[in-house]
Protein backbone atom coordinates (compact mmCIF):
# COMPACT_ATOMS: atom_id res chain seq x y z
CA UNK A 1 0.00 0.00 0.00
CA UNK A 2 1.03 3.53 -0.68
CA UNK A 3 0.91 6.45 1.76
CA UNK A 4 -1.55 8.24 -0.54
CA UNK A 5 -3.27 7.67 -3.87
CA UNK A 6 -4.27 9.69 -6.87
CA UNK A 7 -7.71 8.06 -6.85
CA UNK A 8 -9.51 6.14 -4.09
CA UNK A 9 -12.62 4.24 -5.17
CA UNK A 10 -15.07 3.23 -2.45
CA UNK A 11 -16.95 0.05 -3.36
CA UNK A 12 -15.96 -2.85 -5.62
CA UNK A 13 -19.20 -3.43 -7.51
CA UNK A 14 -19.32 -3.03 -11.30
CA UNK A 15 -19.28 0.80 -11.15
CA UNK A 16 -16.37 0.93 -8.70
CA UNK A 17 -14.27 -1.64 -10.54
CA UNK A 18 -14.85 0.09 -13.87
CA UNK A 19 -13.93 3.48 -12.39
CA UNK A 20 -10.75 1.94 -10.99
CA UNK A 21 -9.90 0.23 -14.27
CA UNK A 22 -10.40 3.32 -16.42
CA UNK A 23 -8.38 5.50 -14.03
CA UNK A 24 -5.57 2.95 -13.61
CA UNK A 25 -5.35 2.43 -17.37
CA UNK A 26 -4.25 6.04 -17.67
CA UNK A 27 -1.38 5.41 -15.28
CA UNK A 28 -2.56 7.10 -12.06
CA UNK A 29 -2.39 5.27 -8.71
CA UNK A 30 -5.71 3.74 -7.66
CA UNK A 31 -6.95 1.97 -4.53
CA UNK A 32 -10.38 0.32 -4.15
CA UNK A 33 -11.77 0.02 -0.61
CA UNK A 34 -14.54 -2.61 -0.25
CA UNK A 35 -16.47 -2.97 3.01
CA UNK A 36 -17.36 -6.65 2.58
CA UNK A 37 -14.88 -9.48 2.86
CA UNK A 38 -15.53 -10.67 -0.67
CA UNK A 39 -15.84 -8.86 -4.01
CA UNK A 40 -19.04 -9.93 -5.80
CA UNK A 41 -20.84 -11.32 -2.78
CA UNK A 42 -23.61 -11.14 -1.66
CA UNK A 43 -25.49 -10.76 -4.95
CA UNK A 44 -28.39 -8.32 -4.56
CA UNK A 45 -29.47 -8.24 -8.20
CA UNK A 46 -31.62 -9.80 -10.93
CA UNK A 47 -28.41 -10.27 -12.97
CA UNK A 48 -29.90 -9.47 -16.42
CA UNK A 49 -27.86 -7.43 -18.93
CA UNK A 50 -27.91 -6.70 -22.64
CA UNK A 51 -25.24 -8.29 -24.82
CA UNK A 52 -24.36 -4.94 -26.43
CA UNK A 53 -23.93 -3.34 -23.00
CA UNK A 54 -21.44 -5.98 -21.92
CA UNK A 55 -19.53 -5.98 -25.20
CA UNK A 56 -18.74 -2.31 -24.85
CA UNK A 57 -16.39 -3.25 -21.99
CA UNK A 58 -15.39 -6.91 -22.15
CA UNK A 59 -15.71 -10.07 -24.16
CA UNK A 60 -18.60 -12.31 -23.01
CA UNK A 61 -17.19 -15.32 -21.18
CA UNK A 62 -19.13 -18.52 -20.37
CA UNK A 63 -17.64 -18.60 -16.88
CA UNK A 64 -19.82 -15.65 -15.76
CA UNK A 65 -22.79 -16.16 -18.08
CA UNK A 66 -25.51 -18.34 -16.55
CA UNK A 67 -27.76 -18.21 -19.63
CA UNK A 68 -28.40 -16.40 -22.90
CA UNK A 69 -31.74 -14.69 -23.40
CA UNK A 70 -33.64 -14.27 -26.66
CA UNK A 71 -37.24 -14.01 -25.43
CA UNK A 72 -39.25 -11.95 -22.98
CA UNK A 73 -42.46 -13.31 -21.52
CA UNK A 74 -44.73 -10.69 -19.99
CA UNK A 75 -47.53 -12.02 -17.80
CA UNK A 76 -50.49 -9.77 -17.04
CA UNK A 77 -52.52 -10.00 -13.81
CA UNK A 78 -55.13 -12.38 -15.30
CA UNK A 79 -52.38 -14.73 -16.49
CA UNK A 80 -52.36 -13.68 -20.16
CA UNK A 81 -48.86 -14.31 -21.49
CA UNK A 82 -47.24 -12.16 -24.16
CA UNK A 83 -44.01 -13.56 -25.62
CA UNK A 84 -41.59 -11.35 -27.52
CA UNK A 85 -38.69 -12.78 -29.51
CA UNK A 86 -35.50 -10.73 -29.84
CA UNK A 87 -32.84 -10.58 -32.45
CA UNK A 88 -30.40 -9.03 -30.01
CA UNK A 89 -29.64 -11.32 -27.09
CA UNK A 90 -29.12 -10.62 -23.44
CA UNK A 91 -27.47 -12.53 -20.64
CA UNK A 92 -28.25 -13.60 -17.13
CA UNK A 93 -24.97 -13.18 -15.32
CA UNK A 94 -23.33 -15.12 -12.54
CA UNK A 95 -22.67 -11.90 -10.65
CA UNK A 96 -20.39 -13.37 -8.04
CA UNK A 97 -18.01 -14.44 -10.82
CA UNK A 98 -18.65 -11.38 -13.00
CA UNK A 99 -17.90 -8.78 -10.29
CA UNK A 100 -14.75 -10.69 -9.43
CA UNK A 101 -13.69 -10.57 -13.07
CA UNK A 102 -14.23 -6.80 -13.27
CA UNK A 103 -12.18 -6.28 -10.11
CA UNK A 104 -9.40 -8.47 -11.53
CA UNK A 105 -9.41 -6.38 -14.71
CA UNK A 106 -8.96 -3.25 -12.59
CA UNK A 107 -6.15 -4.97 -10.71
CA UNK A 108 -4.42 -6.01 -13.92
CA UNK A 109 -4.41 -2.33 -14.95
CA UNK A 110 -2.59 -1.52 -11.71
CA UNK A 111 -5.38 -0.80 -9.21
CA UNK A 112 -4.90 -2.05 -5.64
CA UNK A 113 -7.87 -3.56 -3.75
CA UNK A 114 -8.49 -3.84 -0.01
CA UNK A 115 -11.52 -5.75 1.29
CA UNK A 116 -13.04 -5.52 4.79
CA UNK A 117 -12.27 -1.79 4.69
CA UNK A 118 -15.28 0.24 5.84
CA UNK A 119 -15.13 3.93 4.95
CA UNK A 120 -16.48 5.82 7.95
CA UNK A 121 -15.85 9.42 6.95
CA UNK A 122 -14.21 11.87 4.57
CA UNK A 123 -11.18 14.07 5.10
CA UNK A 124 -12.00 17.58 3.92
CA UNK A 125 -9.88 20.70 3.69
CA UNK A 126 -11.36 24.07 2.78
CA UNK A 127 -14.55 22.51 1.41
CA UNK A 128 -12.65 20.00 -0.73
CA UNK A 129 -12.59 16.23 -0.19
CA UNK A 130 -8.95 15.19 0.20
CA UNK A 131 -9.23 11.60 1.41
CA UNK A 132 -11.13 9.02 3.45
CA UNK A 133 -11.25 7.73 7.00
CA UNK A 134 -11.74 3.99 7.17
CA UNK A 135 -11.85 1.08 9.58
CA UNK A 136 -9.78 -1.99 8.82
CA UNK A 137 -9.50 -4.98 11.16
CA UNK A 138 -10.50 -2.94 14.20
CA UNK A 139 -8.19 -0.02 13.47
CA UNK A 140 -9.13 3.54 12.49
CA UNK A 141 -7.08 4.67 9.50
CA UNK A 142 -6.86 7.56 7.04
CA UNK A 143 -5.69 7.87 3.48
CA UNK A 144 -5.36 10.93 1.31
CA UNK A 145 -6.37 11.02 -2.36
CA UNK A 146 -6.59 13.64 -5.08
CA UNK A 147 -10.00 12.27 -6.09
CA UNK A 148 -12.43 10.06 -4.16
CA UNK A 149 -14.90 8.09 -6.27
CA UNK A 150 -17.94 6.99 -4.26
CA UNK A 151 -19.30 3.74 -5.72
CA UNK A 152 -20.72 2.70 -2.38
CA UNK A 153 -24.07 1.48 -3.61
CA UNK A 154 -27.69 2.10 -2.75
CA UNK A 155 -26.66 2.64 0.89
CA UNK A 156 -24.17 5.38 -0.11
CA UNK A 157 -23.34 7.95 2.55
CA UNK A 158 -20.19 9.44 1.04
CA UNK A 159 -22.06 11.93 -1.13
CA UNK A 160 -24.00 13.23 1.86
CA UNK A 161 -20.81 13.70 3.81
CA UNK A 162 -19.57 15.84 0.93
CA UNK A 163 -22.72 17.96 1.15
CA UNK A 164 -24.69 16.50 -1.77
CA UNK A 165 -28.36 15.60 -1.45
CA UNK A 166 -28.32 11.90 -2.11
CA UNK A 167 -31.17 10.20 -0.26
CA UNK A 168 -33.82 8.53 -2.38
CA UNK A 169 -37.51 9.40 -2.10
CA UNK A 170 -39.03 6.31 -0.48
CA UNK A 171 -41.56 6.13 -3.33
CA UNK A 172 -38.68 5.69 -5.80
CA UNK A 173 -36.89 3.01 -3.78
CA UNK A 174 -37.78 -0.43 -5.12
CA UNK A 175 -37.39 -2.71 -2.12
CA UNK A 176 -36.52 -6.14 -3.43
CA UNK A 177 -36.67 -9.68 -2.14
CA UNK A 178 -35.16 -12.44 -4.23
CA UNK A 179 -34.19 -16.10 -4.21
CA UNK A 180 -32.10 -18.35 -6.37
CA UNK A 181 -34.18 -21.50 -6.60
CA UNK A 182 -33.83 -24.96 -8.10
CA UNK A 183 -36.39 -27.20 -9.83
CA UNK A 184 -37.76 -24.22 -11.74
CA UNK A 185 -39.09 -25.61 -14.99
CA UNK A 186 -39.12 -22.62 -17.31
CA UNK A 187 -37.70 -21.98 -20.77
CA UNK A 188 -33.92 -21.59 -20.29
CA UNK A 189 -33.70 -18.65 -22.73
CA UNK A 190 -36.70 -16.59 -21.63
CA UNK A 191 -36.90 -13.79 -19.07
CA UNK A 192 -40.32 -13.79 -17.38
CA UNK A 193 -41.91 -10.63 -15.99
CA UNK A 194 -45.11 -10.68 -13.91
CA UNK A 195 -47.22 -7.58 -13.34
CA UNK A 196 -50.17 -6.72 -11.14
CA UNK A 197 -51.24 -5.57 -7.72
CA UNK A 198 -51.32 -9.06 -6.24
CA UNK A 199 -47.80 -9.89 -7.47
CA UNK A 200 -45.72 -6.71 -7.25
CA UNK A 201 -47.61 -3.40 -7.10
CA UNK A 202 -45.66 -0.45 -8.53
CA UNK A 203 -42.94 -2.79 -9.65
CA UNK A 204 -42.64 -6.20 -11.22
CA UNK A 205 -41.67 -9.75 -10.41
CA UNK A 206 -38.93 -11.45 -12.42
CA UNK A 207 -38.07 -15.07 -13.12
CA UNK A 208 -34.69 -15.15 -14.88
CA UNK A 209 -33.35 -18.60 -15.86
CA UNK A 210 -29.85 -19.50 -14.70
CA UNK A 211 -29.44 -22.92 -16.34
CA UNK A 212 -29.93 -26.44 -14.94
CA UNK A 213 -33.55 -25.66 -13.98
CA UNK A 214 -32.45 -22.95 -11.56
CA UNK A 215 -33.60 -19.34 -11.68
CA UNK A 216 -33.14 -15.96 -10.09
CA UNK A 217 -36.63 -15.03 -8.87
CA UNK A 218 -37.39 -11.74 -7.21
CA UNK A 219 -39.53 -8.65 -7.09
CA UNK A 220 -39.41 -5.03 -6.23
CA UNK A 221 -42.13 -2.92 -4.66
CA UNK A 222 -42.04 0.80 -3.97
CA UNK A 223 -42.00 2.28 -0.48
CA UNK A 224 -45.64 3.26 -0.95
CA UNK A 225 -46.53 -0.42 -1.22
CA UNK A 226 -44.09 -1.31 1.55
CA UNK A 227 -46.12 0.83 3.95
CA UNK A 228 -48.79 -1.86 3.77
CA UNK A 229 -46.98 -5.06 2.85
CA UNK A 230 -43.31 -6.01 2.53
CA UNK A 231 -41.45 -7.32 -0.52
CA UNK A 232 -40.64 -10.64 1.17
CA UNK A 233 -44.30 -11.25 1.91
CA UNK A 234 -45.19 -10.81 -1.79
CA UNK A 235 -42.35 -13.11 -2.83
CA UNK A 236 -43.37 -15.84 -0.37
CA UNK A 237 -46.94 -15.77 -1.72
CA UNK A 238 -45.71 -16.04 -5.31
CA UNK A 239 -43.35 -18.93 -4.56
CA UNK A 240 -46.01 -20.87 -2.62
CA UNK A 241 -48.45 -20.47 -5.48
CA UNK A 242 -46.12 -21.04 -8.45
CA UNK A 243 -43.09 -23.00 -7.25
CA UNK A 244 -44.09 -24.68 -3.97
CA UNK A 245 -41.42 -27.39 -4.19
CA UNK A 246 -38.46 -25.28 -5.25
CA UNK A 247 -35.44 -25.50 -2.91
CA UNK A 248 -33.90 -22.06 -2.42
CA UNK A 249 -30.15 -21.80 -2.74
CA UNK A 250 -29.98 -18.15 -1.75
CA UNK A 251 -32.49 -15.77 -0.25
CA UNK A 252 -31.67 -12.11 -0.07
CA UNK A 253 -32.95 -8.54 0.17
CA UNK A 254 -31.90 -5.54 -1.89
CA UNK A 255 -32.81 -2.02 -2.86
CA UNK A 256 -32.87 -0.37 -6.28
CA UNK A 257 -33.09 3.43 -6.50
CA UNK A 258 -35.47 3.90 -9.48
CA UNK A 259 -35.28 7.63 -9.99
CA UNK A 260 -33.49 10.15 -12.12
CA UNK A 261 -29.77 10.64 -11.46
CA UNK A 262 -28.85 12.90 -8.54
CA UNK A 263 -28.86 16.61 -9.33
CA UNK A 264 -25.11 16.75 -8.67
CA UNK A 265 -22.78 13.75 -8.95
CA UNK A 266 -19.53 15.62 -8.41
CA UNK A 267 -18.25 18.08 -5.82
CA UNK A 268 -14.71 19.33 -5.13
CA UNK A 269 -12.56 16.21 -4.69
CA UNK A 270 -15.36 13.65 -5.01
CA UNK A 271 -17.40 11.92 -7.75
CA UNK A 272 -20.37 9.56 -7.32
CA UNK A 273 -21.10 6.61 -9.56
CA UNK A 274 -23.38 3.58 -9.93
CA UNK A 275 -26.28 3.12 -7.50
CA UNK A 276 -24.65 5.74 -5.24
CA UNK A 277 -25.22 8.34 -7.98
CA UNK A 278 -28.66 6.83 -8.75
CA UNK A 279 -27.48 5.90 -12.24
CA UNK A 280 -29.95 3.01 -12.48
CA UNK A 281 -32.33 2.82 -15.46
CA UNK A 282 -35.47 3.82 -13.55
CA UNK A 283 -37.83 1.98 -15.90
CA UNK A 284 -36.20 -1.46 -15.82
CA UNK A 285 -34.34 -1.13 -12.54
CA UNK A 286 -31.24 -2.35 -14.35
CA UNK A 287 -28.07 -0.83 -12.98
CA UNK A 288 -25.17 -3.07 -14.03
CA UNK A 289 -24.47 -1.64 -17.47
CA UNK A 290 -25.44 1.93 -16.59
CA UNK A 291 -23.22 1.70 -13.50
CA UNK A 292 -20.35 0.40 -15.62
CA UNK A 293 -20.84 3.28 -18.04
CA UNK A 294 -21.00 5.81 -15.18
CA UNK A 295 -17.93 4.26 -13.56
CA UNK A 296 -15.93 4.27 -16.77
CA UNK A 297 -16.66 7.96 -17.34
CA UNK A 298 -15.85 8.83 -13.72
CA UNK A 299 -12.57 6.89 -13.78
CA UNK A 300 -11.44 8.45 -17.04
CA UNK A 301 -12.25 12.01 -15.95
CA UNK A 302 -10.66 11.50 -12.52
CA UNK A 303 -7.41 10.33 -14.14
CA UNK A 304 -7.44 13.22 -16.61
CA UNK A 305 -7.94 15.69 -13.74
CA UNK A 306 -4.98 14.18 -11.87
CA UNK A 307 -2.68 14.04 -14.91
CA UNK A 308 -3.46 17.60 -16.01
CA UNK A 309 -3.29 18.80 -12.39
CA UNK A 310 -6.69 20.49 -12.80
CA UNK A 311 -8.70 19.28 -9.78
CA UNK A 312 -11.90 21.03 -10.85
CA UNK A 313 -11.94 19.18 -14.17
CA UNK A 314 -13.83 16.41 -12.32
CA UNK A 315 -16.88 18.68 -12.33
CA UNK A 316 -17.26 18.01 -16.08
CA UNK A 317 -18.41 14.51 -15.09
CA UNK A 318 -22.03 15.63 -14.53
CA UNK A 319 -22.40 16.81 -18.11
CA UNK A 320 -20.55 13.82 -19.57
CA UNK A 321 -22.92 11.46 -17.74
CA UNK A 322 -26.06 13.41 -18.63
CA UNK A 323 -25.08 13.49 -22.29
CA UNK A 324 -24.42 9.75 -22.34
CA UNK A 325 -27.37 8.40 -20.29
CA UNK A 326 -28.66 10.81 -17.65
CA UNK A 327 -31.13 12.60 -19.91
CA UNK A 328 -32.44 9.29 -21.28
CA UNK A 329 -33.09 8.20 -17.72
CA UNK A 330 -35.24 11.29 -17.18
CA UNK A 331 -37.51 10.12 -19.99
CA UNK A 332 -37.49 6.51 -18.75
CA UNK A 333 -38.50 7.85 -15.36
CA UNK A 334 -41.55 9.61 -16.81
CA UNK A 335 -42.57 6.42 -18.63
CA UNK A 336 -42.10 4.49 -15.38
CA UNK A 337 -44.41 6.88 -13.55
CA UNK A 338 -47.02 6.37 -16.28
CA UNK A 339 -46.79 2.58 -16.23
CA UNK A 340 -46.74 2.27 -12.43
CA UNK A 341 -50.16 3.86 -12.31
CA UNK A 342 -51.63 1.21 -14.62
CA UNK A 343 -54.46 -0.76 -13.05
CA UNK A 344 -54.62 -4.55 -13.34
CA UNK A 345 -57.45 -4.11 -15.87
CA UNK A 346 -55.22 -1.92 -18.01
CA UNK A 347 -52.36 -4.46 -17.98
CA UNK A 348 -54.85 -7.17 -18.95
CA UNK A 349 -56.40 -5.12 -21.74
CA UNK A 350 -52.94 -4.33 -23.19
CA UNK A 351 -52.09 -8.05 -23.13
CA UNK A 352 -55.41 -8.98 -24.77
CA UNK A 353 -54.99 -6.35 -27.53
CA UNK A 354 -51.41 -7.44 -28.12
CA UNK A 355 -52.30 -11.11 -28.39
CA UNK A 356 -54.47 -10.16 -31.42
CA UNK A 357 -51.31 -8.94 -33.20
CA UNK A 358 -50.03 -11.73 -35.47
CA UNK A 359 -47.16 -13.67 -33.92
CA UNK A 360 -44.49 -12.57 -36.37
CA UNK A 361 -45.28 -8.92 -35.65
CA UNK A 362 -44.95 -9.15 -31.85
CA UNK A 363 -41.97 -6.97 -31.01
CA UNK A 364 -41.22 -4.69 -28.07
CA UNK A 365 -42.02 -1.76 -30.36
CA UNK A 366 -45.46 -3.10 -31.25
CA UNK A 367 -46.11 -3.86 -27.57
CA UNK A 368 -45.30 -0.24 -26.79
CA UNK A 369 -47.71 0.90 -29.49
CA UNK A 370 -50.43 -1.27 -27.98
CA UNK A 371 -49.71 0.14 -24.54
CA UNK A 372 -49.90 3.65 -25.95
CA UNK A 373 -53.42 3.13 -27.24
CA UNK A 374 -54.27 2.52 -23.60
CA UNK A 375 -52.29 5.50 -22.28
CA UNK A 376 -51.92 8.13 -25.01
CA UNK A 377 -50.27 10.64 -22.67
CA UNK A 378 -47.18 8.42 -22.67
CA UNK A 379 -46.76 8.95 -26.38
CA UNK A 380 -44.71 12.11 -26.10
CA UNK A 381 -42.23 10.58 -23.69
CA UNK A 382 -41.83 7.41 -25.72
CA UNK A 383 -41.34 9.44 -28.88
CA UNK A 384 -38.47 11.26 -27.14
CA UNK A 385 -36.81 7.94 -26.28
CA UNK A 386 -36.89 6.77 -29.88
CA UNK A 387 -35.77 10.14 -31.20
CA UNK A 388 -32.80 9.90 -28.81
CA UNK B 1 -37.08 9.88 21.72
CA UNK B 2 -36.44 6.96 19.39
CA UNK B 3 -39.54 4.97 18.47
CA UNK B 4 -38.09 2.82 15.68
CA UNK B 5 -36.50 -0.48 16.55
CA UNK B 6 -34.44 -3.08 14.73
CA UNK B 7 -35.97 -6.50 15.22
CA UNK B 8 -33.31 -9.09 15.97
CA UNK B 9 -32.40 -11.76 13.43
CA UNK B 10 -34.24 -10.25 10.45
CA UNK B 11 -31.82 -7.77 8.89
CA UNK B 12 -30.15 -8.77 5.63
CA UNK B 13 -27.92 -5.64 5.54
CA UNK B 14 -29.23 -4.62 2.09
CA UNK B 15 -29.13 -0.86 2.63
CA UNK B 16 -32.64 0.19 1.49
CA UNK B 17 -33.17 1.96 4.81
CA UNK B 18 -29.88 3.86 4.54
CA UNK B 19 -30.75 4.94 0.98
CA UNK B 20 -34.10 6.47 1.95
CA UNK B 21 -33.11 7.99 5.31
CA UNK B 22 -33.26 11.79 4.91
CA UNK B 23 -31.26 12.33 8.11
CA UNK B 24 -28.27 10.03 7.51
CA UNK B 25 -29.30 8.32 10.75
CA UNK B 26 -28.47 4.72 9.87
CA UNK B 27 -25.03 3.14 9.78
CA UNK B 28 -24.53 -0.09 7.86
CA UNK B 29 -21.43 -2.26 7.71
CA UNK B 30 -20.97 -5.73 6.23
CA UNK B 31 -23.16 -7.43 8.85
CA UNK B 32 -23.93 -4.67 11.37
CA UNK B 33 -26.67 -2.08 11.41
CA UNK B 34 -27.24 0.76 13.84
CA UNK B 35 -29.72 3.65 14.15
CA UNK B 36 -27.99 6.86 15.23
CA UNK B 37 -30.39 8.01 17.91
CA UNK B 38 -29.40 11.69 17.90
CA UNK B 39 -30.19 12.02 14.17
CA UNK B 40 -33.35 9.89 13.82
CA UNK B 41 -36.63 11.83 13.57
CA UNK B 42 -38.91 8.74 13.57
CA UNK B 43 -40.08 9.58 10.02
CA UNK B 44 -40.56 5.84 9.29
CA UNK B 45 -39.31 5.88 5.69
CA UNK B 46 -36.86 3.11 6.63
CA UNK B 47 -39.72 1.03 8.02
CA UNK B 48 -41.71 1.34 4.77
CA UNK B 49 -38.71 0.52 2.59
CA UNK B 50 -37.43 -2.56 4.42
CA UNK B 51 -37.95 -5.66 2.23
CA UNK B 52 -37.63 -8.04 5.19
CA UNK B 53 -39.78 -6.33 7.88
CA UNK B 54 -36.72 -5.71 10.04
CA UNK B 55 -37.59 -2.20 11.19
CA UNK B 56 -40.64 -1.48 13.30
CA UNK B 57 -42.30 1.69 14.50
CA UNK B 58 -43.56 1.63 18.09
CA UNK B 59 -45.69 4.25 19.75
CA UNK B 60 -43.31 4.25 22.69
CA UNK B 61 -39.58 4.62 23.25
CA UNK B 62 -37.44 1.79 21.90
CA UNK B 63 -34.02 0.57 22.90
CA UNK B 64 -33.10 -1.98 20.23
CA UNK B 65 -31.01 0.20 17.97
CA UNK B 66 -28.48 -2.27 16.67
CA UNK B 67 -28.17 -5.71 15.21
CA UNK B 68 -25.07 -7.68 14.39
CA UNK B 69 -25.01 -11.14 12.89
Amino acid sequence: MKAEYDVIVVGAGPAGSMAARFAAEKGVSVLILEKDRDVGYPVRCGEAVSKAGIEEFLRPDPKWIASSIDKFSLISPDGSEVIIQFSETGYILERRVFDYELAKMAASCGAEILTRAYVSGLITEGGRVTGVKYQFRGEEKQLRAKVVIAADGVESRLGRWAGLKTYVDFRDMESCAQVTASNIKVDPNTCYFYFGKDVAPEGYLWVFPKGNCSANIGLGVSGLTGKKRSAVSYLNSFMEKNFPDAPTLTSIAGGVPCSVTLERISAPGIMLTGDAARQVNPLSGGGIISGMIGGSIAGRIAAEAVISNKPDYIMTYDKAWNDRLGRRHEIFNRIKNGIYNFSDEKFDSIAHSFLKVSKDKRTLGSLFRTALFNQPSLLLDVAKVFLG
Amino acid sequence: MLMIEILPGKCDFCGCCVGVCPEDAIELKEAEIRIIEELCTNCCKCVWSCPFETLKFNKKETTRLEFES
